[in-house]
Formats: structure tokens, sequence, C-alpha cells
């Protein structure tokens, strides 16, 4: 075996995974190190998972899909931070599917409890449990957890890489390794000798890997400070590759087609109109739809469209109508989750004014900007397979499947990805390249969701339907008693990443409602699970991208009914509850100015929602034009702990919340004869430039005492914002979505 | 086969007649720099200029092409990026970036024909080009820097 090989082998210990306990997994399995999955080519040294040096310099490893929300430059920066190197310096690879590159960063989520309400052993149990993600291969981007998940690990990849280059250094000039300094990418000896990482990377390679203490905040360089995004230049000039932008020697282009009634079958077709169109080589049975194989991709999709299908219903129920029926039958059922309960919400208190209100929210699409696409290869030995995912080695292994090889020979590339929102944390378009690969032995492939394709073929965020009860006495909220209905999102995701539903309390369905910083007497949420077929999966925020309207509408509609200014209401509620949360909210009431009242032909709201373990409190202004009602004015205050990139952090929250807007909005999507309705963005549409508000002010609070995500929270504060605002401006209060059936906006 | 002038240099495509231009420039010569949203022009992602003028190259088939073509790879590189790219650069206004080429080229439309837009120049130009990532803001900001720095040039 090569020196290189032999590199390659040695494992790396990373992180906490080595604390004592293994408490859901025994203390040895957990603590074993999972193995360094690189493999070096000539003249390169992986020093471990996550740093390769070569002659050019160095290169970091970030196992993450990077969907627009910056992970890539941040998690650089972390390492670059102990590395002692300017992180513009650092070239930056997602590298291969491995287990080393496992998310530690989702422990406090398994809890069923408010993440606002975690104690020291529970964060501690939390940080232990994650390690079980070593042994899921839950290699996944997902759930805001990637700055808590590299908080750590990335700087302790950096710093173990130059004390261990520094070791190298000392014993090639004899001097202690407390002697030498390192700087701008080089070892730097008392007498001045530099020697730089690339000539030291071989004999530290064979250096048993040094675990330094990590540098303490008030020494940073680098993180903290807004980080030029590597990749904005070859997205600015279009030379950024993302799945679709595959382009291989030989490569046909193939477009899919699938029963638009989801889960229904494929009886037969008749591909000849297909065959007859220009440009049209080839018809595939993919078992359960086709795939047209064209010389163009507009081609392939004309073909799509051509060929006579004989569909088989599917098995969830045809019409919307029918749906949110099934959903609203689920209150009849049992209970699935009681996860807040305090006091007695049957007892209404003495002379206390009861509310109550339902809501109902629809199913939504992710529609991110890239359609879906994978591009796969197959030799009958081996197959490569190019896919923009959040979960790779799931990936790696369903294309296996569908090749008869073992997963070590297939390669997978993660691409930069057009958007995410969750839709890539399936495998759908990987497994359907991968079979399509199959049958094209020796000649490689892209397989192309058309938009209306990908639209009508999604894993929905749930629709959701709640029911409220509570009640308010002199000024403040005495109850809240919230049922919440809806299919689960949990369930579909974990039966792949774990090859099951898990049983139990299903949190999603009620974060963002049973786990808000509000001291109330008396509160109940309960939880209530539809079983339906009905492709359902996470989509930005999740669970609380639903409840954060129901449950802040409804505080809202609580403060309106006790006669209190709404900011004021919540507030009162808040400060003994969660300090933390009351800073974010105080924050965005002094950075809008909020004082309660609004002039006539304006309207003011503010929401709030803990998700992620992160508080966000948003203000929406809008306004009555001759043109109809414009969303003018918006401010956001957050509180992630630590805030590693403030200019990313921004654009993550004004982002989410432009994402909460878009739909509250205009998104549905609906169901006719089991088909999706909705087709592409002229019927499913978004902010636009010209409907986008003014995001007047952002306030970063880093008032947490542990790091948490912000990929996600600007979401859910954003359809209770308008809603409430909508209501300050027209006295009409919204209790479904989307709000342009309702009201009339510019646009 | 069609016969076209993409970025100053003569290209020959064999692909059928109607095959939208989107396609051409993808597909046919590799040019994954324009990118495919919709297919229907209602997100811009696919805009390119022909003669100077945005179009949206899903709807153009590459048999009716009137004139020159100019794509994002046209407009400058990494290496000697354009005004226009630099400042979205220096604004970090791309996310996931994948509608940015399209807007780029509708931003430089825009600017070429207003070389000083106000807030409502860019509302009325830029609204047919949309971003799930909402990166609004920013790409305001970057069209009103461009527009300062190109004046001043």
């Amino acid at each position: 075996m090569s020196r290189i090989g032999k590199i390659a082998r040695r494992t790396f210990l990373i992180g906490t995974a080595a604390v004592a306990g293994g408490v859901a997994f025994g203390v040895y399995a957990a603590r074993k190190p999972a193995p360094n999955p690189l493999t070096p080519k000539d003249g390169e040294v992986a020093l471990n998972p996550f740093i390769v040096i070569d002659g050019d310099g160095v290169t970091v490893i970030v196992p993450k899909a990077e969907m627009g929300q910056g992970v890539q430059t941040t998690w650089a920066a972390l390492a670059a931070e102990e590395l002692d190197m300017d992180p513009g310096d650092l070239r930056i690879q997602h590298g291969p599917p491995g287990k080393a590159y496992y998310n530690r960063g989702m422990g406090t989520q398994m809890f069923p409890t408010a993440e606002y309400r975690l104690s020291g052993w529970q964060e501690a149990l939390g940080n232990q449990m994650s390690v079980a993600g070593k042994f899921l291969n839950l290699q996944i981007t997902g759930g805001s957890t990637s700055s808590a998940d590299g908080f750590e690990k990335m700087r302790q990849a950096g710093a173990s890489a130059r004390e261990t280059l520094k070791e190298a250094a000392a014993q090639q000039l004899g001097v202690n390794r407390s002697a030498l300094k390192t700087e701008g990418g080089a070892v730097i000896a008392p007498d001045g000798t530099r020697l730089s990482y690339a000539e030291l990377a071989v004999a530290a390679a064979e250096i048993k890997p040094i675990v330094p203490d990590l540098r303490p905040q008030s020494s940073w360089k680098h993180v903290g400070k807004s980080q030029p995004r590597h990749d904005q230049m070859p997205k600015a000039t279009g030379t950024a590759q993302f799945s679709l932008d595959v382009r291989l020697e030989g490569m046909k282009f193939a477009a899919l087609k699938r029963n638009p009634y989801q889960g229904g079958g494929m009886a037969g077709f008749d591909p000849s109109a297909a065959l007859d169109m220009a440009g049209v080589e080839d018809v595939i049975n993919l078992g359960d739809g086709v795939a047209v194989i064209a010389n163009n991709s507009w081609s392939a999709m004309q073909g799509a469209e051509a060929v006579v299908f004989d569909w088989t219903p599917g098995t969830y129920p045809e019409t919307s109508d029918m749906i949110f029926e099934t959903l609203r039958a689920a209150f009849d059922g049992d209970v699935n989750s009681t996860l807040l309960e305090t006091g007695d919400v049957d007892i209404l208190p003495d002379g206390a004014t009861e509310i109550t209100a339902d809501y109902q929210v629809p199913y939504l699409c992710h529609a991110q900007m890239e359609p879906l696409s994978a591009t796969a290869l197959f030799t009958g030995e081996t197959m490569e397979v190019w896919s923009g995912n959040q979960i790779p080695i799931h990936c790696r292994d369903v294309a296996a499947k569908e090749a008869g090889l073992d997963p070590e020979a297939v390669t997978l590339h993660t691409t930069l990805m057009g958007g995410g929102f969750g839709r890539r944390g399936f495998l759908d378009f990987t497994q359907y390249a991968a079979r399509l690969a199959v049958k094209m032995p020796g000649v490689p492939v892209q397989l192309l969701w058309s938009r209306e394709e990908d639209m009508s073929h999604g894993f929905y965020r749930p629709g959701a339907v709640s029911r409220f009860r509570g009640a308010v006495k002199d000024g403040r909220a005495v109850m809240v008693d919230g049922q919440i209905a809806a299919q689960s999102a949990t369930a579909s995701l974990m039966s792949i990443l774990l090859g099951m539903a898990p049983m139990g309390p299903d949190k999603i369905t009620v974060e963002g409602a049973f786990d808000q910083p509000y001291a109330l007497p008396n509160a109940r949420v309960r939880g209530y699970l539809a079983d339906m077929d009905l492709p359902v999966g996470p989509w930005r925020s999740v669970g609380a991208s639903i409840n954060g309207f129901f449950f802040d509408s409804f505080i809202d509609e609580l403060a309106h009914a006790a006669g209190a200014d709404p900011l004021a209401f919540r507030l009162d509620m808040m400060r003994d509850e969660d300090a933390r949360s009351a800073s974010v909210l105080e924050a965005v009431r002094d950075a809008s100015g909020w004082t309660g009242k609004t002039p006539d032909g304006v309207g003011r709201g503010v929401a709030f929602c803990h998700s992620f373990g992160t508080p966000v409190a948003e203000v929406i202004e809008v306004h009555q034009t001759d043109a109809g009602i414009k969303i003018a004015k918006a401010w956001i205050a957050a509180d992630v702990g630590i805030a590693l990139d403030p200019k990313n952090i921004e654009a993550q929250l004004f982002g989410a919340m432009t994402f909460g807007l878009s739909a509250a909005l205009h998104q549905q999507i609906t169901f006719a004869d089991g088909a999706a309705e909705q087709a592409n963005f002229y019927d499913y549409d978004a902010i636009r430039m010209h409907t986008m508000p003014q995001v007047v002010d952002i306030r970063i609070l880093e008032n947490g005492h542990r790091i948490s995500g912000i990929g996600e929270p600007g979401t859910p504060p954003a359809a209770a914002a308008l809603a409430n605002a909508l209501f300050d401006l027209t006295g009409t209060r919204a209790r479904r979505l989307p709000l342009a059936e309702q009201f009339d906006f510019a646009v | 086969m069609a016969r076209l002038t993409i970025n100053g240099t003569a290209q020959t495509v064999d692909l059928p007649d109607e095959v939208p231009l989107l396609w051409a420039l993808r597909d046919g010569l590799n040019m994954t720099g324009t990118k495919f949203g919709c297919g229907v022009a209602a997100c811009g992602a696919c805009t390119v200029h022909i003669d100077g003028e945005a179009v949206r190259s899903c709807q153009v088939a590459i048999g009716d092409v009137w004139g020159e073509v100019t794509t994002i790879e046209g407009l400058g590189t990494p290496d000697a990026p354009a005004v226009l790219q630099q400042a979205w650069v220096d604004h970090q206004v791309a996310q996931c970036g994948y509608c940015q080429s399209g807007q780029i080229m509708q931003a430089a439309a825009l600017l070429a024909e207003v070389p000083n837009p106000t807030d409502a120049d860019i509302d009325e130009a830029m609204q047919g080009n949309l971003c799930r990532c909402g990166t609004y803001p920013r790409i305001r900001a970057a069209i009103h820097d461009a527009a300062q720095k190109l004046q001043e040039a």
C-alpha cells in the first residue's frame, strides 16, 4: 500500500463525539472515530476529513449542501480562523459522502421541549444524542443546524491541522513546537524561516493528529466578521456550476414524466408521437413513468408531453375539499401530542372573555429556482452521479441500489444547488437518474424535471388546520388552548433517512405553537396527525411555517380582544419567561419606532416566533394605495447567540422573510382529480422586485448562550406579521392563507 | 442547423430550428451561464440580449433569432467582470445564485437604456425576474451602485 493510501485510512477524531457517556449507543462505538472518506490523489495529503493540502495550497472540505445559505464561506472561515489563513486563500470543495460528515448540530432539536427552556443537562444530552448521526448516516443539511454543527468542528479541524503542521516543522527544524508561529499558510520559526503548509503536509500526515484547545472568541480575526462569499464572482459571471449545468462528452438529455396523481401507477403508454418528433431519440420505461431521451432538453420535454399514458389512480383523496375534510376529521381521532399543558384550560377563569378562532393553511411547493435534475453514467461496474442534494450518503446508496452495485462503486458529486428549501432532502431526482442510466450503459444522461413536472410532484409543505380557544382578562392572556391537525412531514423524511417513521409525539407538527416563550397560566397545545398518502415533507422552517401563522395570529387576536397594544401585550408575557426573546421584540419595537398607532391608510403588524433555537420578531407595514394594498416596509430582529457572519445573517433573514411573504401572499397547491392544479410561476407566483417591501432595518442580537441557526427562523413570523398588519389597516382578520384571495393587493 | 452570432463569435448549432435559443446555448454550445427556470417566460432566469434588447431566450426559436446574441458569459468574466457584475459581487447579492445571470442581463439592458434609473424604473424593469431567495434589496442596491460608477467612468 502506498503511503498516501495509509494516510487516506488514517482516522481523525472530531469534536465532542469523544466526550464520555455515549448515552444512546454505548461508549465504545460512539467514541470510535468515523473513517476519513477522502482518498487523496498523488501529491495531495488529507490531514483530516476537512483539510486537504497539496502543492497549490489548502482546500477545506465543506460537506454541506450549498443552496444559497452561504455555508461554504462560513465553514471555511471557521477553519481559516485556526489555520491562520485568509479565508479567501482557501479553496472549497463539497467532498464525497462520508460518515465523518455526520451532522452533530441536530441534538437539541430531538427533545420534545421548547428550545428556549432547554436546561444544561439537556443540551449535554443533546450533544451526546447527535453522535447517533454517525450511526444513522445523517450527513444532512437541514434544520438550520449547519452553524451549530460546524462551529466547533471546523475550528477543531483547522486547529488540529495547524498544530500537526507545526509539529512537523518542529521535528524538521529541531526546535520545540511551542517556539513556532503560524501566519498566512506557513509555519514561522524563531529565526524567521518560513515553511509553507504545502511543504510540511506529507511529513505532518505521518504524525498522530494533535488536538489542541480552541482559541477564545476575543482573539478571532475572521469569525464574527462579514466575509466576502467565495461563490459571488462565479454566480455573477454565469460560471458557477449547478446540477443542471453538468456537461459530459456524449451526454444525452432526458425529461421525466410521471403520473400526475402521485403514487398512482402506469398501466401503459404509447410513445409513437414522441418518437416522431425532431431531436427525440428514445422513450424509456422507468416503471412508474418514462424518460424521453433527446439531443437537447427542450425536445425531450416536448416529447414527454407527446407520450400518451394510461395512468392508474392514486391513493389519496382526489380534491382539496376532501383532503382538508380528512385533516379536520383528525380532530376526532387520537391526540398525537400534548407537548404544552399547564394550568387548567377546561375552566374559563372568572371574569375572563373567551375568544375562539379556526385557521387554515394550504399545501405548498418548494419552487426552488432550479428545477430538479441529476446526471448519471453507468459503466456496468461503476456509476458516477451528479446531484444537488442535502443527503449525500442516502443519494449514493439509492443510486447503488438502482444499479445493483456496492455503494463503494458509486461516485457521487454534490453540486451547487439553485435553491433547496427542503426539496433536495429527498431521493427521487437522484434515484430516477440512476435508474435511467442503468438502462443506457456507457452513455452519460442528464434527467430533467420540467417546471410543471417539479411543481406537480412535490413533497409538499403539509396543509394544516387549527382550532384555538383563549381568554383575556385585565389586558392579559389567561388561557390558550390550541389544536393543530396535519400530515406528518417528519414521518415522510424519516422514512427516507432511517427507513421507518418514528413513533411518539410529532414535534414538528406543533413546533412554533407549543414552544413559544409566553407566560400563560393556562395553556395546552395538542397535535393530531392525518394519515394520507399525499407526499409531504420539510419546507423552509416546516411546522413553524404553519404555526408561526396560527399561533401568532391568535396571540394578536387576544391582544386586540384585551384592548392592548399587540407588541406590549406580547412583551408583557415574554419578559419573565425568556429575557432573550423579549430583547428581540424590544429591538424590533425600537427599530421600527413602534407606537401602536398608525395613520389612515397605513397598517402595521408585529409577529414573533422562536424556532430552531433562534427568536425572531418582524414588523410589517402596509399602505393602502390607489392600485391596492402595498407591502411597504419591514423590520427584523433576531438573536443567533453568536453571529458568525453578520452580512450573511442579514441576507438569510430578509430572504427567509421574503420566502414567507411569498407563500402568505400568493401560494397554494390545490388538487383536482388527484393532481396538483398549479403548474408554473404564472399560477404559483412569489414576491418580486416591485412587491418586495423596503427592508428598513435588521438587528442581530447575540445574547444567547449557544449558537443557533439562521436559514429558516426568518420565515415563520412573516405571514402573521403581514396578516396582523392587514387587520390593522382594514379591520378584517385573515384566518387562512393565501392572502391574495381575500385582500386587494397592488400587483 | 442554425448560424448565430453569440458574444461576437459566429456559431453553428446543429439542432432543429424550433428549439429555443436557451437550449441551443445550454445544450448545443455548452454555454450554461444562461439558466432554465420555467420555460414560459414567467421567471426571467434565461434572459439574454438580442441586439442589446433583453429577451427571454426560452421563447425565441433559434430559427427566429434576429440579431447578435449577448449572454452572461459575454458581459464579463471572473478575471474581467463588467462594472455591473462587480457591483453584484461588492453587494454580495447572490444567495443560491441561480436567477442572477438573468437578473444581471435584465439590469444591464435597463442601464443601457436608463443610465440613472429611479427605484420606480427598477421596479418596472426587473419585475419579470423572479428570485426565490429574496435578494431584491441587494439587486436594487447593486444597480444603483453600478449606475453611479458607470456615469463616473
